[in-house]
């Protein structure tokens, strides 16, 4: 009896003690990290390495990932990030290309709708037996879906240049030094 | 008339050797390509295959959405391929084209012509233009229906037609203008009427007596077209500071001409609506310039949409020296061309072969020396040498700041530049970095958006799945009671 009644108090107490702590200590999430989080592509692909864009952005903000982890945000991303957290970073180094895309063969499709139950942002499109699509204006290029696919019939690729997409290019340096 | 002044602004070697000289009709080529994408917008979509006859100014594609312009053939004859070709663009990338093999017949279709097209509507005559297929023809393609139908948003006080022909060397909308100034005041009282609008106005460089002349004969007995003339200075004849010199108004940045009650077209512009309107014919050829110091004979040519430049160089007695560079449309804001496998499109004014001599050696950039003369020279008042050593380091935020977005690309500002640093390029390279930048930045969002709404999607099922088993376990469980209570009456 008496060790029924010691274990009830001592439960009461102990979880007093810890409501009270809850409540005093409380710590707040850093704004900082909701901000960072909020321009990462948030498809949590797991690209990067770290599990889930949240997760990347605590590691961003303690300066345990460098601004350029994320593959899909690419440089535009990169420099977002620079430029919120206020870190000198150089983005002129990094891959410019446009990035990659997902494709399916449809030769080798065989409809089994992982690749769609994979996919972050709902890109593809299908259904049992059918021939699944990508559908790029949604493709972030994270390449989950190829991970997935039974008949390796998804491939990444990087899309040709046509007319809209082609920019004009950086004029060639070719500053003669004053002697 | 009082005019105005705008600010800035060059006076480049005028160059105009060929203002003498007739249009002459080029002979017909064998193959023509038509470009899917001759204007701005999106690109004609194919309602020919293959293999098809078509006659003379039958439709080989139709505008798939309001901002975009359809394509015919400019000769009778056979599809021989809807294949990619290098399109005329400074990128040299191929783009979808029609591949005409002509018939040598030249053959029209028919066509059905008003009998008074000053009895149809505005909105019809917007519609016949869009239909034809016209675009600016002043080098911009923009398609010219779309333009004429913001009389119905916007009340257009003043229509202004541009024959400021400011890029050294072109003669092509002088001669126009000299040869044909009857065709070019009937199509500028057409949209006058397609724009609701009381008074045009038909500017012309002072380098051009004889097309003043030709044109105020021409609209003598008319109250509402008058012509007058503007100095001679670049940019002349671009939008902005056309309507500052005729005007005196300024078109806010951002803002379009038509905001203020204002709205310009090219004369070529004018002449293309004439010919659809009065005689139903589409916009199938147009009068190119093809000129420069490389060139043996250089002339005027009305050349049906399509042919290579290949075919107008080879007319016009081919080189007399290697040159050094050669370009579509003017020398100020013209595109070097990859080759000369290069068709000619509906806003292709000019094919220029220039000597070394004209181009001048290219001297290395040198380093800026603030001299200021850039900033002297931009009629829009930026701070070139500012903008271009931001856009050299990528500070894409502060060139926007500086007002990139109102750069109009005229190159005054390269062309004065005694240290030949190439400051045009870099505004382009800018503006499509910019571009670029924002694309990325809306699929960022969109996938952002899609990603979200599968998180609440799976979270959605996963909830409907648990209240289901939930559901499944009290039918479960109450079924296991009521077998209870049965066993237990029985007991």
């Amino acid at each position: 009896m008496i060790a029924i009644v010691m274990l009830a108090l001592l439960g009461f107490a102990l979880g007093l003690a810890l409501g009270v702590a809850s409540k005093r200590f409380k710590v707040e999430s850093d704004p900082l990290v909701e901000e960072v989080s909020a321009l990462l592509p948030g498809t949590n692909c797991g690209q990067c390495g770290f599990a889930g864009c949240p997760t990347a952005a605590e590691k961003l903000v303690k300066g345990e990932a460098s601004v350029d982890f994320c593959p899909p945000g690419g440089k535009a991303l990169a420099e977002a990030l620079a430029e919120k957290l206020g870190v000198d970073f150089d983005a002129s180094g990094m891959a410019d290309g446009p990035p990659k895309l997902a494709r399916i063969n449809e030769a080798l499709c065989i409809g089994c709708v992982k690749c769609f139950r994979e996919c972050p942002t709902d890109a593809i499109v299908g259904a049992p037996k059918q021939i699944h699509a990508v559908m790029w204006n949604a493709c972030t290029g994270c390449g989950k879906c190829v991970d997935v696919c039974p008949t390796m019939c998804l491939e990444m690729f990087v899309p040709e240049t046509g007319l809209a997409q082609w920019r004009w290019p950086k004029p060639v340096e070719s500053v003669a030094k004053a002697a | 008339m009082k005019l105005f002044r705008f600010r800035g602004g060059v006076h480049p070697a005028e160059q105009k050797t060929t203002r003498q000289l007739p249009i002459r009709p080029l002979p017909l080529p064998t193959r023509l390509y038509l470009p899917l994408q001759m204007h701005i917008g999106a690109p004609a979509v194919p309602v020919v295959g293959v293999g098809d006859q078509v006659l003379k100014g039958q439709l080989l594609a139709r505008a798939p959405s309001a901002v975009s312009a359809p394509v015919h053939a400019s000769t009778s004859g056979v599809i021989e391929a809807i294949d990619e070709f290098t399109a005329p663009h400074p990128s040299g990338l191929p783009v979808r084209t029609i591949v005409l093999r002509s018939d040598g017949e030249d053959r029209w279709s028919e066509s059905v012509v008003p009998i008074d097209p000053f009895r149809l509507s505005p909105t019809e005559i917007a519609q016949r233009v869009g239909e034809a297929g016209i675009v600016g023809m002043g080098g911009a393609a923009f398609p010219a229906a779309v333009k004429l139908q913001l009389g119905d948003r916007n009340r257009i006080h003043t229509l202004i037609i541009n024959g400021g022909e400011c890029e050294p060397y072109l003669t092509c909308d002088d001669r126009l203008m000299q040869e044909r100034p009857e065709a070019v005041i009937d199509g500028v009282r057409l949209m006058l009427r397609a724009l609701q609008c009381q008074r045009a106005l038909i500017a012309v460089e002072a380098n051009k007596p004889e097309a003043q002349q030709a044109l105020r004969r021409a609209c003598k007995e008319l109250s509402e077209v008058q012509v007058i003339e503007v100095p001679s200075r670049y940019p002349m004849g671009s939008e902005k500071q056309m309507i500052q010199t005729v005007t005196g108004l300024e078109v806010p940045a951002g803002k379009l001409a038509a905001e203020i009650g204002v709205m310009v077209h090219n004369v070529a512009t004018s002449y293309a609506v004439y010919q659809a309107l009065r005689h139903g014919r589409p916009l199938i050829s147009r009068i190119v310039t093809v000129s420069g110091g490389a060139l043996r004979e250089p002339t005027n040519l009305e050349v049906p949409l399509g042919t290579l430049v290949e075919e107008l160089i080879k007319h016009c007695g081919g080189f007399k020296e290697t040159p050094a560079r050669q370009l579509l449309g003017g020398p100020m804001m013209g595109t070097a061309l990859p080759h000369q496998q290069v068709p000619i499109v509906k806003g292709s004014n000019g094919v220029l072969a220039l000597s070394a001599a004209e181009t001048g050696l290219a001297p290395h950039a040198q380093p800026c020396i603030r001299c200021g003369r850039c900033a002297q020279a931009c009629p829009i008042g930026l701070l070139p040498m500012e903008l271009a050593s931001r856009a050299r380091h990528g500070k894409l935020d502060a060139a926007l700041d500086l007002g990139l977005l109102d750069c109009i690309g005229c190159g005054s500002c390269s062309y004065t530049c005694p240290a030949a640093i190439p400051l045009t390029q870099y505004f382009n390279f800018a503006k499509g970095e910019l571009a670029r930048q924002r694309e990325e930045q809306q699929k960022g969002e969109r996938t952002r958006a899609l990603a979200q709404a599968r998180q609440l999607r799976l979270e959605r099922e996963a909830e409907a799945k648990r209240l289901a088993a939930a559901k499944r376990k009290a039918e479960r469980e109450a079924k296991k009671r009521a077998e209870a209570a049965a066993q237990q009456e029985k007991v």
